[in-house]
């Protein structure tokens, strides 16, 4: 009975997370975001006092039940063990020693580092951020191939609910990374079950020290138990050592399967009391939950400062040698463009693990994961590209699904008045200069006009540019026909600016005849 | 199916087909009717009423749609749905507009009637804050996406001078009549978006009008062989300035003007002359219009045609 209403549970909880992620078309209503928003970490680095009170609360109360039905990670390795005793008949788990060492090695390097503003190997890590890159990066393109397949159907019939979608590739090293995290933690679970969860997961380290003093407890009934073994080929999580009766309730991610297997009902899950009266800090002693925290910045700057100039140093040999050959300049970002919301680029380190949700639901398709263009500490992050678009000026959808507060939720208001960059203009490349011809191309996109068409020779116009009232958004750099170098492009910005837009007042015109 | 229902679903179909024949035959009369009574003019402006109003007056006094769109016709009516901006904007056609066009288009007989534009911002924002998509379905139209490259034919244009050949939406290039429905508005590259420069919305690559002077360019794809049976120029709201986007409503001016004709080059000229009563905008600067006349696709001479003005 209760591994029947785990297994519902969690089967809801990673659909819902999982179509959510998928959901390119907005089917899902915004509310649909709580399985994201209920994740552990995503909780702590939003600092979302109610969300993580509730986990431990859940924790302490029951046990892991977040690692058993709420994590998508956990219940991505129970389908894949599910389906490996499909495949191998005779499939046993085993009692095993716990991996204390390595389980709390781990936590604390991902806790140092991310206290030194170093959050890649938190977001490594992290079960929600790494199965939001699985969805992202090889999920997704799926999803998205089907659709396109249903739409070459219904379309061939005049039916146009489906519309077609592209799929570009995201970024190698991300990609990579996905892979990589599917196919490690997918080989695990097919061999040993959870072991992911009890050596390498952060979030199951901490909630396994809490669920050691949980009140509800799975116990082996002496006078019942035989030491038959059943329950321990049946623990997932290797925490059953039915020989000596005892659980190790670090690991146990209250799965039940224990409870199912016994031929003898020697398995009751139910409230334990203390045997000896010990007084229990209900406050893990290590948690990365801690609100102050020094960072070493000079160290975040030398860092960032190395990468910074590495870059550098490359494009100015390049623009060396291209200058060399073309008369048009190449000029390249110099500095990254963070999505809307994401304060500075200190903010957007330390609160992003990277679980591209943003990437996923960006109807424009310029979010893509970052390489080096932030410093190792910021890769797979958020940045802006415009290869297949610019940022829509309306739209705020990237901050309104981001469940740690890397990318801030902002009003469409607040969103006209972010500068996430500033516009570039090089007169050499541009049309209207080289040609002599119409163009206009950056200005028609410009939603605040800080690239405005001013009178050239003649009747041409050609673009002025106001770097104070743009909001970086990237439709000149987008639309900018010039070839091969483009006449204008946006540089990123470390820190978000707010814009100051004039209000206009609108004349009063009264229109007596046709004028012809 | 049993042997009942199939007899019944034969002998009702019999009978659908029967009286739509009928109605075909009627209707074939009151257009031949309409027609003859109805005086034509080369091009009809109007002023002072609302969009789906003015329309209704305009297409009378050139006929009727009967005279444009025939029984059975699979028909396009583009409208500009380019920028993520609400109708009182200006920035894209009123979605009355096009929804009455639609309408009149079944009347007429049309078997379909599909909707699309290529917009520049993020294209579902387009259709829907627009009113378009809305409109346009309620009207009993399709609206069809143009965001993909797979939409778009290869069609040649041999008459052009810069532009020789261009991706063109299948909805146009497999349609049996189409409809330009612009709005006028300024253009910071154009200085002015009109009828020819709608045309941008229907080809898939814009950048290449934009490098090979956008001026001719936009002039060249209005010589592609498959016309406009009617050019509809929505003046209702004019962008007067920081067009095509806009950035406030205080570039908006509200003019309800309205010009219909089948020469595109006129069109553009009667509407450019109308713009510049909001703001100088002489038509020489527009340079696309002269550059369409030269390539024989119309006359900018307006006092050598027929043309109604009406005012509401």
């Amino acid at each position: 009975m209760l591994k029947k209403i785990r297994v519902i549970v969690s089967l809801v909880l990673v659909s819902l997370i999982t179509l959510y992620f998928l959901d390119f078309r907005g089917f899902l209503p915004q509310r649909f975001s709580f399985p994201a928003e209920i994740q552990f970490i995503p909780a702590v680095l939003a600092l979302n006092v109610g969300i993580i009170v509730a986990l431990v609360m859940l924790t302490l109360i029951f046990g892991r039940i977040y690692c058993s039905s709420v994590c998508p990670m956990g219940i991505y390795q129970d389908v894949v063990a599910w389906l490996s005793k499909k495949f191998t008949k005779k499939k046993r788990y085993t009692y095993s020693k716990a991996k204390t060492v390595l389980r709390w090695s781990v936590l604390a390097a991902v806790g140092i580092t991310f206290l030194f503003g170093f959050t890649f190997l938190l977001g490594l890590l992290d079960p929600y951020g790494a199965y939001g890159r699985m969805v992202t990066h090889l999920f997704r393109p799926a999803y998205l191939a089907g659709n396109n397949v249903l739409e070459a159907i219904f379309t061939s019939f005049g039916n146009y609910t489906f519309y077609k979608v592209a799929i570009y590739g995201l970024g190698v090293f991300s990609t990579i990374i996905a892979l990589v995290t599917l196919l490690g933690i997918g080989l695990l679970a097919w061999r040993n079950g959870r072991t992911y969860c009890n050596t390498l997961c952060p979030v199951g380290t901490v909630l396994g020290f809490l669920s050691r003093f949980s009140f509800f407890k799975i116990q082996l009934e002496d006078d019942k138990c035989n030491s038959c073994g059943l329950c321990t080929m049946k623990c997932k999580a290797s925490c059953l050592d039915a020989k000596n009766k005892k659980v190790d309730y670090s690991r146990c991610v209250t799965c039940f399967n224990c409870i199912e297997s016994c031929n003898r009902d020697a398995i009751k899950y139910a409230p334990v009391l203390p045997r000896r009266k010990r007084i229990v800090d209900p406050m893990p002693a290590y948690s990365y939950d801690k609100p102050s925290k020094s960072v070493d910045s000079s160290k975040r700057r030398f860092l960032s400062a190395t990468v910074l100039t590495a870059i550098a140093a490359g494009n100015l040999i390049a623009q060396e040698t291209a200058g060399k050959l073309l008369p048009k300049k190449e000029l390249k970002r110099q500095t990254p463009i963070a999505p809307p919301g994401a304060i500075d680029f200190d903010h957007l380190r330390e609160k992003c693990i990277s679980c591209h949700l943003c990437v996923s639901k960006c109807p424009s398709h310029v979010i893509k994961p970052a390489f080096l263009e932030y410093g190792l500490g910021g890769m797979m992050q958020p940045l802006l590209y415009f290869d297949h678009g610019f940022c829509n000026y309306d739209c705020t959808i990237c901050g309104d699904v981001c469940p740690t507060g890397a990318l801030k939720p902002l009003t469409v208001e607040e969103k006209r008045q972010t500068q996430m960059g500033q516009v570039h203009f090089i007169l050499e490349n541009c049309i209207v200069y080289y040609d002599e011809t119409s163009c206009g191309a950056c200005s028609e996109h410009c939603p605040t006009q800080a690239v405005s068409m001013v009178p050239y020779k003649g009747a041409l116009t050609i673009p002025h540019i106001e770097p104070s009232i743009c909001v970086g958004c990237g439709g000149c750099e987008s639309i900018c026909p010039a070839i091969p170098y483009k006449a204008i492009f946006v540089e990123g910005l470390e820190t978000q600016n707010r814009i100051e837009i004039k209000e206009e007042k609108a004349e009063e015109i009264e229109i007596e005849d046709f004028g012809f | 199916m049993d042997r009942r229902n199939f007899l019944k679903a034969i002998a009702l179909s019999g009978a659908t087909l029967t009286t739509i024949k009928d109605a075909e035959a009627m209707s074939i009369l009151t257009q031949s009717f309409q027609t003859t009574q109805a005086a034509k003019y080369d091009l009809v402006a109007v002023m002072g009423g609302e969009p789906e109003v003015m329309f209704r007056k305009a297409i009378t006094e050139m006929g009727g749609m009967k005279n444009f769109i025939n029984k059975g016709d699979k028909v396009c009516v583009k409208p500009n749905i380019g920028w993520d901006q609400p109708p009182e904007m200006g920035a894209d056609t009123n979605p009355k507009l096009v929804a009455e066009i639609i309408k009149q288009c079944f009347d007429a007989g049309a078997r379909e009637v599909v909707v699309f534009d290529h917009p520049c911002d993020e294209w579902r924002r387009c259709y829907t804050n627009s009113g378009i998509e809305a409109a346009a379905k309620a009207a009993g139209a399709k609206v069809v996406p143009a965001h993909q490259e797979s939409y778009y034919k290869e069609v040649s244009v041999p008459k052009g001078k810069n532009l020789k050949s261009a991706k063109i939406h299948e909805a146009i290039v497999d349609s049996d009549k189409w409809i330009n429905v612009p709005c006028l508005k300024n253009h910071g590259g154009a200085q002015l978006t009109i009828s020819m420069k709608n045309y941008m919305g229907i080809v898939w690559d814009r950048r290449y009008f934009h490098a090979n002077d956008l001026q001719q360019c936009i002039a060249d794809i209005c010589t592609y062989e498959k016309r406009p049976v009617l050019n509809v120029v929505d003046a209702y709201r004019i962008m007067k300035t920081n067009g095509p986007r806009g950035k406030s409503p205080s570039d908006v001016v509200l003019a309800k003007g309205l010009f219909i004709s089948q020469d595109i080059v006129a069109v553009d000229t009667a509407a450019a002359n109308f713009f510049n009563q909001v703001r100088e905008m002489p038509i020489e600067k527009v340079k696309h219009i002269a550059n369409a006349q030269a390539l024989g696709l119309g006359t900018m001479n307006l006092d050598s045609l027929k043309i109604k003005r009406i005012k509401i």
